[in-house]
């Protein structure tokens, strides 16, 4: 299947370099401490974040720095096919496992000790690059939240097909079993915390996939910058500061 | 994630300094230098199949069963690999019984895609019938010891089962030409799985905040570590996975340092499971010519066959010289019937071979040893199923099959090497051979088909 037309545009009319549009908003659910709407193209997630607040479960409790868990579900309705999967499938486990510990990495976990984060991510709507979405989702929850962090995490996803390297794959893309390289960074050290890929990829192609991804993520990561910047304006200017 | 902090060992801060400063003068706590691996043994149990990998402490066995089944309806003409893995409190107290945790999750995730994804294994010829039947491949993944860098021992164990698995063969027959027939591994040799590639898991841990990189982490340098890269590569310099979930932050130019350290290593590891395999396949093979032995029906299933019961008649005669003349007696006495049976037609043959005349044992004469007589029973009852099967394979011509100069070429092994692999066969239990072959019981319910 052609995936990148003679005249270099994607299925969905990008170009190989160019990201789907991004949109998001603070303050999705009313309830929780901080969260988020994040869309990427046709990609629509949500995420809540619940605390620090009191360990539920005492026995979890961490004396020298907070608990973080983080939940992912999909829901019934965001794929084309509308069936109903089973709640901690080992998809949805793993991009737990995966989306906590990216987290755990940049909250400063140590000033928090004997309490709890909670990270609830849902998947409105799947179309490639769930895992990406909802690490971005989450981070402006938490920043949402007034949860101290290192930095901001941002995730971006790149792909490789037809011997073009194509930034931030759509479902169709991503379904095509090319290779898929999610990062995930700290843009301001521009360090790797977040790597997965699978297929088959040689070397010297793969660092360039992953540059690619990493650009991603700093346009992700000024994007998010801007919308917590307004967020933060318009709150000003509600307080009368 | 309610599994995570139960019940774990925790590392005393005194401990923990101790790794991270020693790690600081390039010195681990086991010895080794940052970029060194543990030693690797991979020991392959009696069935085709199954492995047992040991690295360092860490002991994971891996298990390859094979099944009929019906092909998912978006790849009729594909077969399956599936993957499971199984972490037993045994191996470590953190993890508990019942449903797999998160790190069993994720284990399982990082091989399946590493060997999945990267068409490690030729699924297409893994069908029997386009749409109906193709056959499954599961492979178990034990946890047995857990000391530390699981993901690796794992996959080793699982391509170490995968490239000795061997499916019994099947063809299509009956009068309609759509009734399925799976050969028994007496009839047939079974057919090993084409592997285009080995993907091999190296992983590295990153500690302390001067993110110092090591090569497989042992149990106490996971406890330290503030995070983890498992990068799966070939031989070819392919990247087929990489798993980062999370943890501290490390550079690109680092990241592409550890892969082209994982390349080197990945071409070691593939030398070592290599070397194991042949090795295995070559005393699979002498071990075949002592199965060959019990069975008196294949003497007459092909020209071929009759060729290597006579040079393995000849070697079990050679080594049971020492024995009592009555073991002699036996000796000679199939191989008269050999000799009788070279002259009849091979149709004729395979008939009486099958209706178990007087030629094949004689239940009055001294001679027989008791093993003898127990083996060729158990291939009796083995082989009944086949019954119905015989006459439409009769008329087939008789192939050879690539597998069998092998057995040829060890035939003309000294006795004494002979004796020496058959009591090593016998005395070599490992803990695999306390498992429930669970492939044969699936085989016969699927030759119904």
């Amino acid at each position: 299947m052609e995936f990148v037309s003679p005249e270099g545009l994607r299925l969905d009319g990008r170009r190989p370099m160019e990201m789907r549009q991004l949109r998001a908003k603070i303050g999705a659910v009313d309830k929780a401490h901080g969260s988020a709407y994040f869309e990427m193209g046709n990609t629509k997630v949500i995420a809540a974040v619940y605390g620090p607040r009191e360990v539920q479960n005492r026995s979890q409790q961490l004396n020298d720095q907070a608990l973080v868990r983080c939940e992912y579900t999909m829901a019934n309705f965001s794929t084309g096919d509308r069936r109903r999967k089973p709640k901690g499938d080992r998809r949805s486990t793993e991009i737990s496992l995966v989306i906590r510990q990216t987290m755990e990495a940049c909250i400063m976990t140590h000033l928090m000790p004997r309490s709890q984060i909670d990270i609830f991510v849902q998947v409105l709507q799947a179309d490639g690059g769930t895992r990406s979405a909802c690490i971005n989702a989450a981070t402006l929850a938490l920043a949402d939240a007034g949860i101290p962090m290192h930095d901001l995490v941002t995730s971006c996803s790149a792909g490789y097909l037809n011997s073009t390297p194509l930034l931030d794959l759509n479902y169709v893309e991503d379904s095509a079993g090319g290779p898929d390289v999610t990062v995930g960074i700290l843009p301001k050290s521009t360090k790797v915390t977040l790597l997965q890929m699978d297929s088959k990829l040689p070397m010297d192609i793969f660092e360039n996939v992953m540059q690619l991804a990493t650009e991603g993520c700093k346009a992700v990561a000024n994007y998010i910058r801007e919308v917590l910047l307004e967020k933060t304006k318009e709150r000003q200017k509600f307080h009368g500061v | 994630m309610e599994q995570r902090l139960s019940n774990t060992w925790r590392m005393t801060i005194n401990e923990k300094k101790f790794i991270k400063t020693s790690l600081l003068a390039d010195l681990r706590v086991d010895g080794r230098r940052p970029f060194d691996y543990r030693r690797l043994i991979i020991k392959f149990g009696s069935e085709d199949g199954s492995s047992e990998v040991q690295l360092g402490q860490t002991h994971v066995m891996g298990v390859v069963t094979s099944q009929l089944v019906q092909p998912y309806r978006d790849r009729p003409n594909e077969g399956t690999l599936s993957i499971y893995t199984e972490f037993s409190p045994m191996a470590d107290p953190s993890f508990e019984a019942g449903r797999p945790g998160e790190s069993a999750v994720e284990l399982g995730r990082i091989i399946d895609r590493g060997l999945r994804e990267s068409m490690a294994v030729d699924t297409e010829s893994l069908c029997v019938v386009t749409g109906k039947l193709v056959w499954s491949i599961r492979i178990d993944i034990h946890i047995l010891d857990n000391g530390g860098n699981l993901v690796d021992a794992a996959n080793i164990a699982a391509l170490a089962a995968l490239s000795t698995f061997r499916r019994p063969e099947c063809t299509l027959g009956g009068e309609d030409g759509q009734e399925l027939i799976v050969h028994p591994p007496e009839v047939r040799e079974p057919v090993p799985l084409i592997i285009h590639h080995l993907p091999i898991a190296v992983t590295f841990g990153f500690i302390g905040e001067e993110n110092i990189v090591v090569i497989d982490p042992t149990y106490f340098e996971e406890a330290v570590m503030g995070g983890s890269m498992t990068a799966t590569l070939n031989t070819n310099g392919d990247v087929c996975a990489i798993q980062k979930a999370g943890g501290v932050g490390v550079l690109p130019s680092v990241i592409m340092q550890c892969l082209r350290l994982a390349s080197v290593k990945a071409g070691d590891i593939t030398n070592i499971i290599k070397n194991a395999v042949k090795s295995f396949n070559t005393e699979r093979s002498l071990r075949k010519i002592k199965r060959h032995n019990s069975s008196v029906i294949d003497v007459s299933e092909t020209a071929q066959k009759v060729d290597v019961k006579f040079s393995t008649n000849h070697v079990n005669r050679l080594k049971l010289s020492e024995d009592s003349r009555v073991a002699q007696g036996n000796g000679m006495e199939v191989d008269g019937q050999i000799s009788q049976k070279e002259g009849t037609s091979k149709r004729d043959s395979s008939a009486k071979s099958f209706i178990g005349g007087p030629s094949s044992w004689d239940p009055h004469s001294k001679g027989i040893d008791p093993d003898a007589l127990r083996a060729s029973f158990a291939s009796r009852v083995v082989l009944a199923p086949t019954e119905k099967l015989e006459d439409s394979k009769v008329d087939e011509p008789t192939d050879i099959e690539p597998n069998q100069p092998i057995v040829d070429d060890n035939s003309y092994i000294s006795p004494k090497e002979a004796t020496n692999t058959k009591s090593k066969t016998n005395e070599e239990k490992t803990l695999i051979d306390a498992i429930k072959p669970k492939h044969r019981r699936r085989r016969k319910a699927s030759s119904q088909h």
